[in-house]
């Protein structure tokens, strides 16, 4: 598989020279293949925000590199904003930056400081739209009269229609109801799919990693601390929940099954898989 | 980057200055700025620059934390000092084209600067030594007896309060929101006047729209626990004068006096 974004220990440290000067990250080293879906998961505090405002160059690391195809992205400062179109960061809460007075125009302001004009335009504002599951009625609404979901959209249209090669999101479900979540969720899943393209997503529960990952790695305390597929993670399960980390709750399941006696595949992560191993053995006639 | 931003940092200690009443520490800083206005001659600038370093000490305020506080003033005690100097009438020492050098221009700049200087760093040391909070408690209290002519003492306090409570969190917003125009390409750095104020529009707004929505969950929150102004409303620390205060404030007066019957 191919890297798209490098993280070659990467350190950043906050307040240098200040009584307050604390790293948040701390030699770090990551790769994200071209067309993954990653997540990332970790506490409050190990680094996940940090860490994503370098892959776009809001932040400059204090030591290591961030390569994108290969490239230094701080080889040339004077053109990070050019990375800041190709790497695209949906941050926390994204509702909180609308500030134009339809949503259709606030999905512009990206592509519109790219340069781009006329028909080209208004496809990839329909386009964005369309992923983040925004009908065309609201886009001549004000952002501001629109339900707190429907502002989130908006605001992830407007990162999707400047077409990143990467998309960055952090937290995008955070706050919604579960089926807003949902929703949500599987309009990215569907970008993803039907682009192609390498999304990150950020999170702290780790059912919707599990669900809708390829691959994770998990933070803690500035560092990675594990990484793999779901499959392999989890079946780490243990690991996980010392780290202070949460699990699925059919890894709690299953793990809990094995403690008291049933041999159960510990890589099951998946209401399905359990079923299916349960029912296994209970066909298999054991117990 | 806007974190740097120091709007008259408190430190945190347990000096003698920390101590003392916020209504002490007020009074005391109004009897130096009086007494910094009265001041003619070099003695009297002397001991006022002698009870700053004092002060300072006693309140373990270091000489570079108390001169940072300067750094945003700088331009202005320049150009002070440089019109005071070029533009006072007197004996000209010196001339150049249209300049001229007064022997009372290099008296009036070199005051000008002390006068500057010692305003700023002694209401600094008001600062580094006291919160926010205990200074508009004291303040609130210096002002009471103002409350017999029906100013609302309670209420300006109160905002006083929450709008110093309220400048880091919205500093903390405008970092966020910047970063996130940033990174769907805005450009707050390059443009001529014009485009950078338009750069702003997409700051401001989400700025303004958010603080609106914090004003109006903070008074929600803030009725439901049924507050209703400061009508019989108690405090939980009440502030008290100790002997302290009283030797403090006899000095501070002793100063102010002092320097504007003698000098």
């Amino acid at each position: 598989m191919e890297e798209i974004i490098k993280v070659e220990n990467l350190t950043h440290t906050y307040g240098i020279g200040t009584p307050f000067e604390r790293s948040a990250v701390k030699d770090m080293s990551l790769s994200v293949y071209r067309g993954e879906l990653l997540g990332l998961i970790g506490h409050t505090g190990s680094g996940k925000s940090t860490l994503i405002q370098h892959l776009n160059g809001l932040l400059k690391p204090t030591s290591g590199r961030i390569l994108l195809d290969g490239k230094d992205i701080w080889a040339e400062p004077k053109k990070i904003r050019d990375v800041r179109f190709r790497v695209g960061l949906v941050f926390q809460y994204p509702e909180y930056q609308l500030f134009e007075e339809t949503a259709y125009k606030d999905i512009a302001f990206g592509p519109m400081n790219m340069g781009l004009k006329g028909d080209e335009l208004d496809r990839r504002i329909r386009d964005a739209a369309r992923f983040a599951g925004l009908r065309d009625e609201l886009l001549d609404k004000s952002p501001f009269a629109l339900s707190g979901g429907q502002k989130r959209r908006v605001a992830i249209a407007g990162v999707i229609a400047m077409e990143p090669e990467v998309l960055v999101l952090d937290e995008p479900s955070a706050g919604l109801d579960p089926r807003g979540r949902e929703e949500l969720l599987e309009h990215i899943r569907a970008y993803h799919r039907e682009r192609g393209n390498t999304v990150v997503l950020v999170s702290h529960s780790m059912e919707e990693i599990a669900r809708y990952a390829d691959r994770i790695a998990v933070l803690a305390h500035g560092k990675v601390l594990m990484r793999g597929t779901p499959r392999e993670v989890f079946s780490r399960g243990g690991e996980l929940v010392k780290a202070g980390l949460d699990v699925p709750q059919t890894t709690r399941v299953a793990m809990e099954l094995r403690r008291r006696g049933l041999e159960i595949d510990p890589a099951v992560y998946t209401v399905e898989e359990l079923r299916d191993a349960l029912l296994a053995r209970k066909k298999g006639g054991a117990r | 980057m806007l974190k740097d931003i120091t709007l008259g940092q408190y430190f945190p200690g347990t000096t003698l200055a920390h101590r003392l009443d916020p209504r002490t520490k007020l009074i005391a800083v109004v009897c130096y700025i009086v007494g910094i206005f009265n001041c003619h001659s070099a003695w009297a600038y002397g001991l006022m620059v002698l009870t700053l370093i004092v002060s300072a000490r006693i309140a373990k305020v270091g000489a570079k934390a108390l001169l940072r506080g300067l750094r945003p003033v700088l331009f202005i005690i320049a150009f002070t000092a440089v019109l005071n100097l070029f533009y006072t009438p007197g004996e000209v020492l010196w001339t150049w084209w249209v300049l001229k050098i007064t022997r009372e221009g290099i008296r009036t700049a070199v005051a000008m600067m002390a006068r500057i200087t010692l305003l700023i760093t002694g209401t600094f040391l008001l600062t580094y030594t006291t919160s926010p909070i205990q200074l508009t408690d004291g303040l609130e209290s210096l002002l009471n007896p103002l409350k017999k002519l029906r100013v609302p003492v309670h209420e300006l306090a109160m905002m006083m309060s929450i709008a110093l409570r309220f400048i880091p969190t919205l500093i903390e917003e405008t970092d966020k929101i910047m970063s996130a125009q940033k990174a769907r390409g805005a450009d707050f750095e390059s443009g001529g006047l014009v485009q950078r104020a338009k750069a702003l529009i997409p700051l401001l707004v989400p700025l303004f729209v958010s603080a609106f929505r914090r004003a109006d969950e903070l008074a929600t929150a803030m009725e439901c626990r049924c507050y209703h102004g400061g009508e019989g409303r108690t405090k939980l620390h009440v502030l008290h004068f100790a002997a302290r205060d009283y030797a403090v404030l006899a000095l501070y007066l002793a100063l102010a006096v002092g320097v504007i019957v003698l000098d």
